[in-house]
């Protein structure tokens, strides 16, 4: 039990500062670090206060509370998961907006220059 | 004709690599409607589709990669919108639809019979031919979609289509993006839009094989019957 102590605070706590370290260089947006931060900020929480673990673990009846950690960091997981696809949906949307418009526009543009070279004859 | 002539109508052909048919399809429209303007939609093509149809005199938007028929044809009624035309139809550039049948769906739509026709190859039996497993898909959309609708529909997949400023305003806001005719069905009936068959004659694809398998129409059925299921619980803005 020791053991498995001392690893989850480990891995949770080089995850969090990670993803600081992330979000310090810029390579991670806020808007899709929050997510992160409260997962690993959890997960650290829970690793370090045994007692709050142990306590909800009684509660939602596991009887290995440290198997509880896994279930906690799962369902970050698939939220974050979640989120993303969330996002790629919207992105793809404006991706095509964007595609439309610019097709649109070389026509227009087409026709400008088309009068703008008739206008000069 | 007498209401046709004065509305402006805009034909809308979504093309992707299809240099071997668009000649055709843009000469059969010309030669039986002068009157109307053309619209190639090329979507991301790699051979000469886009500089055919330029020559041909037709109207050409070039998307810069390939979108998908959806996305395609919703640019088409994005122009159609802006440009305030009046009508619009839409015509595949594979040449299965006959230029020639172009008028009848007009009319409906410009005498203010419905808000969009769709031309059907099925109210009359003429020489269209699906594939087995093609056919299966059909009826089972047409009777679903008939249920949905609360009208007798024959051809919900069919690609043949003209609407009025009313629905070009709509599609350009709101159009669905993968295997969009039975979508589309959906769509408008739940924005109040009236729709309307008109028989058809259409021919068999000219040249080279559908691209349906059996296995394709199965997971064609899936994909439509889940996106017509959230369409009937999402909320619409008109």
């Amino acid at each position: 039990m020791f053991n498995v102590q001392i690893i989850s605070i480990i891995l949770s706590a080089i995850l969090f500062l990670f993803v600081i370290e992330l979000v310090r260089k810029g390579v991670l947006k806020e808007k899709y670090s929050i997510l992160w931060f409260a997962s690993t900020f959890v997960l650290l929480l829970l690793a370090v206060w045994k007692g709050l673990l142990d306590r909800i673990a009684a509660i939602v009846g596991i009887f290995y509370a440290p198997s509880l950690l896994f279930l906690v960091a799962f369902i970050f997981l698939l939220l974050i998961v979640l989120h993303f696809s969330v996002v790629i949906s919207r992105m793809s949307e404006k991706n095509k907006k964007l595609a439309q418009e610019l097709g649109l526009m070389k026509l227009k543009i087409d026709r400008l220059e088309n009068q703008a070279s008739d206008d000069e004859k | 004709m007498k209401n046709g002539e004065s509305k402006k109508v805009l034909i809308i052909i979504p093309a992707f690599n299809e240099e071997q048919n668009i000649e055709y399809v843009i000469s059969c429209v010309k030669k039986e409607l002068p009157y109307y303007d053309i619209l190639v939609v090329n979507d991301g093509s790699w051979d000469r589709t886009g500089h055919i149809a330029r020559e041909l005199g037709a109207i050409v938007i070039d998307l810069p990669y390939n979108l998908g028929i959806g996305a395609t044809m919703q640019t088409g009624y994005r122009y159609a919108s802006r440009n305030n035309y009046h009508i619009a139809i839409q015509v595949d550039g594979d040449g299965q639809h006959p230029a020639n049948q172009i008028k009848k769906l007009v009319q409906v739509v410009g005498d203010g019979m419905a808000d969009m026709a769709v031309g059907s190859r099925f109210i009359v039996n003429g020489g269209y031919k699906p594939t087995m497993s093609r056919l299966i898909g059909m009826r089972y959309f047409s009777g679903l979609l008939s249920l949905i609708l609360r009208q007798r529909l024959t051809d919900t997949t069919s690609g043949f289509r003209a609407v009025n400023k009313g629905v070009i305003d709509f599609f350009s806001r709101t159009y669905p993006e993968d295997y969009p005719e039975v979508e589309a069905l959906v769509l408008l009936h739940k924005s109040g839009f009236k729709i309307r068959e008109v028989s058809v004659d259409m021919k068999d694809r000219e040249g080279g094989q559908s691209s349906i398998t059996p296995f394709r129409s199965l997971y064609y059925m899936i994909k439509v019957s889940l996106a017509i299921f959230v369409e009937m619980l999402r909320k619409i803005n008109k």
